[in-house]
């Protein structure tokens, strides 16, 4: 095995500068512990990547027993065509995004519409890791450790009108920082929408990091969706707009293919995509494939937020 | 270059080129086998194997079709020698293409490829472009093309119902980013456009 030494590099090429400017903010809200803003560098890549420990993060019961993939895979592996439409592009183009000052706008049917800073917004809640299957809607899955709030504590604070049925999510548009945007793959930016009982489901998770740290910008951040019963792409990265509506919002990949892609894209072995089946995946790091769960395992909890559905017709 | 070599090579640029194109095609398997031990073929790596031996399977035999209408616009006509060998690569990455799905993606589940054939249209066309192809494989030697006569040209017009094959079983497969396929489609269509508007010419001259 070739060992190689980490180069020569400065801290302060390597952190963010913003993150690095609110050094003392981050230590004091440690508050003893030890936090380290440290730069890692990612096994088997001479890159560096700001890699920032999360302070106080709960453990769940909500959380698999399964082993999660290794950081490499979740972090080199990843379907964000803002960053390009190759699985490794997200990765290498999305190295200098910067992720603060961010903000989330909330709107519609809500008490108090407005602007909120990032860590203002997320301040409130409890950081729990939460570790989940993910299965993407091309058969392979992948089991990641997130760290996250959850939606459902998020939207009691939000405080929306007894009016609001759904809520949509935006990702930021700005075709400069996502170089992917300006090619016309997918309509931008990119939208996602849950019906408001799947938002108030304690698994879903507005997710800030995974592994303990702050979430690699590859995988969404500052802060993305997670809903571990539906497919990945429901999981709507680098969110910037919240709104609150009594009309189902049009996703993304409903809008770009309407036939192979739905409103509720609940994971199901046995309705297919139209053009392959999804009765089973590849887990990342197996030969054999696996049988595919229906709602990935988690039927025990969802399976009645959708009885009397035709689950064919509703994909 | 040893002195042997340059004498034996000498006059005949084709032979340079032949050794070139060779070297050429086999990077992709070279790429594979060098990622396989290094651990570099994504954290997926059995979908890499398949997209890299399909997309590289499809460039060679949309190379091997360029090969004639080159031939005539340059008057290089010695560039015919290296027409059988990029065909019969772009044939390897198409077994190593079929035997990935076969072997590492379905592990010889007869009962599932066999299903995914039947229901799944990009499977059926893929699978139709590879049996399209055998015949001509195996009909590349020389015994054969002399054994064949005028039938073998005919025969080898399947070339391009195969690319054009293979250009939909890319199409199907692909779930929104169709910038590759469609530069596959129009490359096959400025081959198509050459040889449609020289046999348009021959047949206007024949009058």
């Amino acid at each position: 095995m070739l060992i190689r030494n980490a180069p020569d590099i400065r801290s302060s090429e390597i952190t963010p500068k913003s993150l690095y400017l609110r050094r003392r903010e981050f230590i004091g809200a440690a508050s003893g512990a030890a936090v380290a803003a440290a730069a890692a560098l990612a096994p088997g890549h001479a890159d560096a990547q700001a890699r920032t420990k999360l302070p106080n993060v709960a453990k769940s019961k909500y959380s698999t027993s399964e082993e999660p993939n290794s950081y490499e895979d979740i972090t080199t592996y990843n379907n964000f065509y803002e960053f390009g439409a190759e699985k490794d592009e997200p990765a290498v183009n999305a190295r200098r995004f910067q992720t603060r000052p961010w903000t989330i706008r909330v709107e519609g049917l809500v008490k108090t519409p407005g602007t909120h800073d990032i860590d203002a917004f997320i301040k409130p809640h409890m950081l729990e890791e939460r570790i989940y299957r993910m299965r993407c809607v091309e058969a392979w899955s992948i089991v990641v450790p997130w760290v996250g709030i959850p939606l459902a504590s998020v939207i009691k604070q939000l405080d929306p009108l007894p009016s609001a049925k759904f809520v949509e999510f935006v990702t930021l548009y700005d075709p400069i920082k996502m170089p992917g945007q300006r090619v016309p793959i997918l309509r931008y930016p990119y939208v996602e929408g849950l019906r408001m009982d799947e938002a108030m489901h304690p698994l879903t998770i507005l997710a800030v990091g995974l592994y303990g740290e702050v979430l690699p910008n590859q995988n969404g951040a500052p802060i993305r969706l997670v809903v571990p019963w539906k497919y990945g792409f429901k999981g709507i990265k680098s969110i910037v707009r919240i709104r609150f509506s009594d009309t189902q919002p049009k996703s993304t990949w409903e809008i770009s293919a309407p036939r192979e892609y739905g409103f509720y894209a609940n994971v199901n072995p046995s309705v297919d995509h139209p053009r392959w089946s999804q009765a089973t995946e590849r887990r990342l790091g197996e030969f054999r494939r696996r049988k595919t769960e229906m709602f990935n395992g988690y039927a025990d909890q969802v399976a009645g937020l959708y009885s009397g559905m035709d689950l064919r017709r509703n994909y | 270059m040893s002195p042997a070599f340059a004498r034996a090579t000498a006059g005949k640029p084709i032979v340079l080129f032949k050794g070139a194109a060779a070297a050429g095609a086999l990077v992709p398997a070279a790429w594979l086998v060098y990622g396989a031990f290094s651990g570099n073929l994504t954290a997926n790596p059995i979908d890499y194997i398949t997209d890299t031996t399909g997309l590289t399977a499809l460039s060679l035999l949309v190379i091997t079709l360029t090969i004639t209408p080159l031939r005539r616009l340059t008057g290089w006509n010695e560039l015919i020698r290296l027409r059988r060998m990029l065909g019969l690569f772009a044939f390897f990455y198409a077994c190593l293409h079929l035997s990935t799905w076969a072997v590492l993606d379905w592990f010889f589940d007869f009962a599932a490829m066999g299903e995914d054939i039947v229901e799944r249209p990009w499977v059926t066309i893929g699978m139709a472009t590879f049996l399209l192809l055998l015949p001509l494989a195996a009909t590349s030697t020389a015994g054969m093309i002399r054994r064949l006569g005028k039938r073998w040209q005919a025969l080898h017009r399947l070339a391009y119902v195969a690319a054009i094959t293979a250009v939909i079983h890319f199409w199907w497969v692909v779930k929104a980013d169709f910038r590759e396929p469609r530069l596959f489609a129009l490359a096959l269509t400025v081959l198509f456009g050459f040889r449609a508007w020289w046999s348009w010419q021959a047949r206007a001259s024949s009058r």
